[in-house]
């Protein structure tokens, strides 16, 4: 029983470990999202929210929060790259709106 | 420099109209600026409109009232070519006056 | 965590779509007179009770309420001061001893509705405002803000001494011309911001209708007011200032004051509502 018990406590250290981000982790997320930022950027389609998001991340990644730094990195690549989708689809679907 | 007060007051019959666009920041004091510091009240506080030696239209003003305010109100009594005495106070102590004619 | 891999998911989805599509549309002939023509007649057709020349009021001339309030404002109107700074700053000359008068076709009276035009040595859209800053540039003076205060007030006093004559917009046979009008055509139907909405999806779309607390204006004759003292910026504001303000209110980054984008945007939008009388300056909620 004692057993079992160490092992479930091991196994749930091990596992929040696994949960936790590192600053790495951060690091590789915020760059990931900043590049395709910059990416919508050439193409001349950046949003306000994905800037602020970026923002956000940075300022918990700042003060040692790397878990959230990370959510808030993932959720900024994520804008980013639906603005570039939306660019890159609105190259065409512009026309749907056109008054004939 | 021309005054911050532009008037135009039209006779109807015994009915005078009259409006009236003044030029003042009218700051609240809420607002705050790029830098983050609140901007200071400034604002008018009483406003006079005079016919004949008397007020016919006085107004207290606070931070509710936006830049460059405009009034437009109506009175009896007016003549033609009588003349209409505007006249504000703000916060500051600062003051302006015109006169205008009745059309 | 469900919204990042519903955007994920749709992103590949759209993208196995694309791959599949058959040759893009066929590419279309750019046909301004033609644009210009169904532009005016989709505005006239869901208005029928307007004039053409109603367009240029904006918001007033969609709702009647709205309308007996600024018949009022007018009389006095809020862009007065600046209209007189305006004069001011016109007839003032530059420490050179030229002014504005030295740059502009006709002393610069009366000519704002021939802006923006085409500069084939430039190959790009030149608008007043543009015009107006290179004027002071080539006189020793520094360049202004594109977006208010003294461009505003400058534009504001042309724009009065054109009061009521035709806009008067026209696109040279020239394929840069073309293409910057068409590109200005696209930007104005292109969906942006994280509201993925297009100029169109309001001012095509919606005129009339509410978004908040405003009603919206239609883009027939849309700049024609222009520059406009706008109630809710307690001050005046050019083109540019409101092209800007547009694409932060969808959540899209907004470009530079006359990117190119912007002044192509400018060429349709003004092409588009050429004949319709120049109103500006003017006065909006």
């Amino acid at each position: 029983m004692r057993a079992t018990a160490i092992v479930a406590a091991l196994l749930i250290a091990n596992a929040s470990a696994a949960f936790a981000a590192s600053e790495a982790d951060y690091q590789a997320a915020y760059a990931a999202a900043e590049a395709a930022n910059k990416e919508a950027g050439t193409l001349r389609n950046q949003w306000t929210t994905t800037a602020s998001t970026l923002a956000a991340s940075k300022k918990a990644g700042d003060a040692g929060d790397f878990d959230t730094a990370v959510a808030q990195a993932k959720e900024a690549e994520a804008l980013a790259k639906a603005s570039i989708f939306q660019a890159t689809s609105e190259k065409e679907r512009w026309k749907d709106m056109e008054i004939h | 420099m021309a005054s911050s007060i532009r008037v135009r007051a039209t006779a109807n019959g015994d009915i005078t109209e009259v409006q009236a666009l003044i030029q003042h920041p009218m700051d609240s004091g809420f607002v705050k600026d790029a830098q983050g510091n609140l901007i200071p009240p400034h604002f008018i506080q009483e406003l006079t409109f005079e016919y004949d030696g008397k007020p016919v239209f006085v107004a207290d003003w606070g931070p509710a009232v936006s830049k460059d305010p405009y009034v437009k109100f109506s009175f009896k009594g007016g003549k033609k070519d009588g003349e209409l005495k505007v006249s504000w106070v703000d916060n500051k102590g600062a003051t302006d006056t015109t006169t205008a004619k009745i059309q | 965590m469900t919204s990042r891999l519903a955007i994920r998911a749709a992103t590949t989805l759209a993208l196995g779509v694309l791959a599949f599509t058959p040759a893009a549309r066929a590419a279309e002939t750019i046909d301004p007179v033609a644009d210009n023509a169904a532009f005016q007649k989709f505005f006239t057709d869901k208005f029928p009770k307007l004039q053409l020349k109603d367009f240029v009021n904006g918001p007033y001339s969609m709702n009647e309420d709205l309308h007996k309030q600024w018949e009022e404002k007018e009389e006095f109107p809020p862009y007065e001061f600046s209209l007189e700074d305006g004069k001011q700053m016109f007839t003032t000359p530059f420490k050179n001893g030229k002014s504005y008068a030295d740059c502009f076709p006709n002393q610069g009276i009366g000519i704002r509705q021939n802006y923006p035009y085409f500069d084939d040595k430039d190959g790009k859209v030149v608008t007043l405002e543009l015009a107006l800053n290179r004027c002071r540039e080539a006189n020793g003076e520094a360049p202004i803000s594109y977006v208010k205060d003294e461009m505003a007030a400058l534009t504001a006093y042309m724009a009065f001494t054109s009061r009521g004559k035709p806009m008067d917009i026209r696109i040279p046979n020239d394929p840069r011309a073309l293409a910057a009008y068409q590109m200005g055509k696209e930007y104005f139907y292109t969906r942006r911001g994280q509201l993925n909405f297009s100029c169109a999806t309001c001012h095509v779309q919606s005129p009339g209708q509410r978004i908040r607390a405003e009603v919206l204006a239609p883009a027939l004759g849309i700049l024609n007011a222009m520059p406009i003292y706008r109630s809710e910026w307690s001050g005046m504001g050019t083109t540019s200032r409101r092209f800007i303000t547009c694409n932060s209110q969808t959540r899209g980054v907004p470009l530079a004051p006359e990117s190119d984008e912007y002044r192509n945007l400018e060429y349709y939008l003004s092409y588009v509502s050429n004949g319709l009388p120049i109103s500006g300056p003017g006065a909006r909620p």
